[in-house]
């Protein structure tokens, strides 16, 4: 059985965002990148699997981007993934999740992927689309925002977040696609045994303009801060006169302290 | 400009955010037609053209016959942007849809500008604003962006239906957890974020919730490391709440935590991110670090 999961980096979001020279994205100087959170799910789930299929099974992580994606990349390797491609891009900030898509379509096209795992969405992006929109150009069955996933006998049984807590549950013949939510399962750490031997595995580097054919639906004209809507007390300083700012504001505008 | 607006159907009802597309529309100036996969016992309040199909036959999420029914819709109508709003079956049923008429799908729509859409990202930090190539495409709206409109009428009615297997099998719904707590009556919740930092500092989150005389409340990462139950949690896949006091503790306010607790009358944050996303709709931002600040005013309120 062939398993793939598809992995974004992403900058901290705890970050502050510069927009770049352009203003259509963030300037990347200064900022610390990591493994796409949603992502990490993906990747343990589809670990997970690949553990309890054993021998015979083969996990490839892929990753779009410049060379710091290797780091992320590194990180699934050490979490148990076999093996690695790195399709290179300078420019993907530029790119429609269409054609982030189309390059992921083209790449596993012919290759006899059973099973992609990816995360819900991107963290700095958001857009939700990559996942359901591979799966559409591949013609695998596809379904999103999974808490709960099991597989058998080429059947995967997922279990859907919906609103208030309601959950969906859905089987779905392979060849399929699950993209991952928070909460699915625990990430692990990489060990160091585990991240030594990451380092003899291969990671495949093929240029992007190997497998981009698709053209651009949608432009980014603008990247920018919301608007401020003002209202709100900023309070900043000393600890104890914080406390003391807000027991006065507690008293004055609520009914709780009096 | 023509919308075809598709509307949500869930367990048998119609949802109230099908109403939100209706807002949206009229922010956007446009003609409507809808699409629902529900039940002619379940029309929504609208006078417009309602392609209708039928959800037990349909089903509710049953994704390859939804789209071969908006597929269908679209090629009579024509529309300039087929919107969803974006939810569990939005964010699943659009990209599938935008894929099939290669059209563009701009994601979580929170305004408008000049001729684009304007997006949330960076965690809800930043926004962009976005313009489909061709003038036309597939738009999902941020849930809760948009005001309730109900356009009142009976809708003139054309029945559509779809058959075939489809490429997967809906077993069923699971019910949410049982709450042991009833936020949403709460007067005061302190809810705990990642901020914390660990699970061994929920007490003290709790105490400052326990001296307010109030609830404990948590972020959806919180919950999901396992620190707090989740029938604490508050937001969209937790609950919804509007107590008199909400005091946000290391929460940097991701969306499905905002849409669960902004109409709290008064809201204070504490964070040690000035930029944090909750700092837009806290009426105090208070920026210190959460494990130094909240003990002390505990010991304050206490007193």
């Amino acid at each position: 059985m062939k398993l793939l999961v598809c992995i974004k980096q992403v900058p901290d979001l705890e970050s502050r965002f510069k927009p770049d020279a352009a203003g259509v994205w963030y300037n990347e100087t200064d900022l610390a990148f990591r493994m796409n959170e949603y992502d990490e799910y993906a990747v343990e789930q589809a670990v997970q699997l690949r553990e309890k299929l054993g021998e015979g099974t083969e996990l490839t992580v892929l990753s779009i981007g410049p060379d710091r994606v290797v780091e992320a990349i590194k990180k699934a390797l050490a979490m148990g993934c076999d093996n690695a491609v790195h399709i290179q891009d300078t420019a993907v900030s530029a790119k429609d999740p269409w054609q982030i898509s189309s390059i992921i379509s083209t790449y596993v096209q012919g290759k006899g992927f059973d099973l992609i795992f990816t995360g819900m969405q991107s963290q700095d992006r958001g857009s939700a689309q990559v996942g359901v929109t591979v799966a559409e150009q591949l013609g695998f069955a596809c379904t999103t925002t999974i808490v709960g996933f099991d597989y058998a006998d080429g059947t995967v049984t997922a279990k859907r977040e919906l609103e208030g807590g309601i959950k969906g549950v859905v089987k779905l013949k392979t060849p399929a696609l699950v993209t991952c939510q928070l909460g699915l399962n625990v990430p692990r750490y990489p060990t160091l045994p585990n991240i030594m031997k990451a380092k003899r595995k291969e990671i495949t580097v093929i240029p992007v303009a190997d497998l981009l054919t698709a053209d651009l639906l949608a432009t980014t004209t603008s990247f920018h801060p919301p608007a401020k809507k003002g209202g709100g007390i900023v309070l900043e300083g000393d600890v104890g006169e914080l406390v003391d700012k807000v027991i006065a504001i507690l008293k004055d505008k609520t009914a709780v302290l009096r | 400009m023509k919308t075809l607006l598709i509307g949500e159907y869930r367990e048998g009802k119609l949802l109230d955010s099908t109403y939100e597309l209706f807002g949206f529309a009229a922010q956007l100036g446009a003609d409507t037609a809808m699409l629902l996969v529900g039940s002619d016992a379940q029309l929504p309040a609208y006078g417009g053209t309602l392609y209708l199909a039928d959800a037990s036959v349909c089903g509710e999420y049953s994704p390859d016959l939804h789209k071969q029914l908006i597929l269908e819709a679209v090629q009579k109508e024509n529309p300039d942007y087929i919107v969803f709003v974006h939810s569990s079956y939005g964010w699943d049923l659009a990209p599938r849809v935008a894929a099939s008429l290669k059209v563009a799908q701009v994601s979580e729509i929170v305004g408008l500008v000049d001729g684009g859409f304007e997006v949330g990202c960076c965690n809800a930090k930043m926004r962009r604003t976005v313009k489909p190539a061709s003038g036309r495409g597939v738009l999902t709206i941020q849930a809760g962006a948009y005001p309730v409109l109900q356009p009142g009428g009976s809708p003139a009615v054309q029945k559509i239906t779809a058959a075939g297997g489809g490429s997967l099998e809906f077993v069923g719904y699971e019910a949410a957890e049982k709450k042991d707590v009833d936020l949403g009556k709460a007067e005061i919740i302190v809810s705990a974020g990642r901020g914390i930092g660990k699970k061994d500092n929920v007490p003290v989150i709790l105490a400052l919730a326990k001296a307010l005389g109030g609830e404990l409340g948590a972020s959806r990462p919180v919950v999901d490391a396992g620190w707090v139950e989740h029938s604490h949690q508050v937001g969209t896949t937790g609950q919804t709440v509007s107590p008199k006091l909400y005091v946000a503790c290391g929460i940097s306010g991701a969306i499905q935590h905002l849409a669960g607790m902004k109409k709290s009358d008064f809201i204070i944050a504490i964070n040690k991110d000035k930029d944090a996303p909750i700092g837009e709709i806290a009426d105090v931002l208070v920026v210190a670090d959460v494990m130094q600040f909240v003990p002390a005013l505990t010991a304050k309120v206490a007193r």
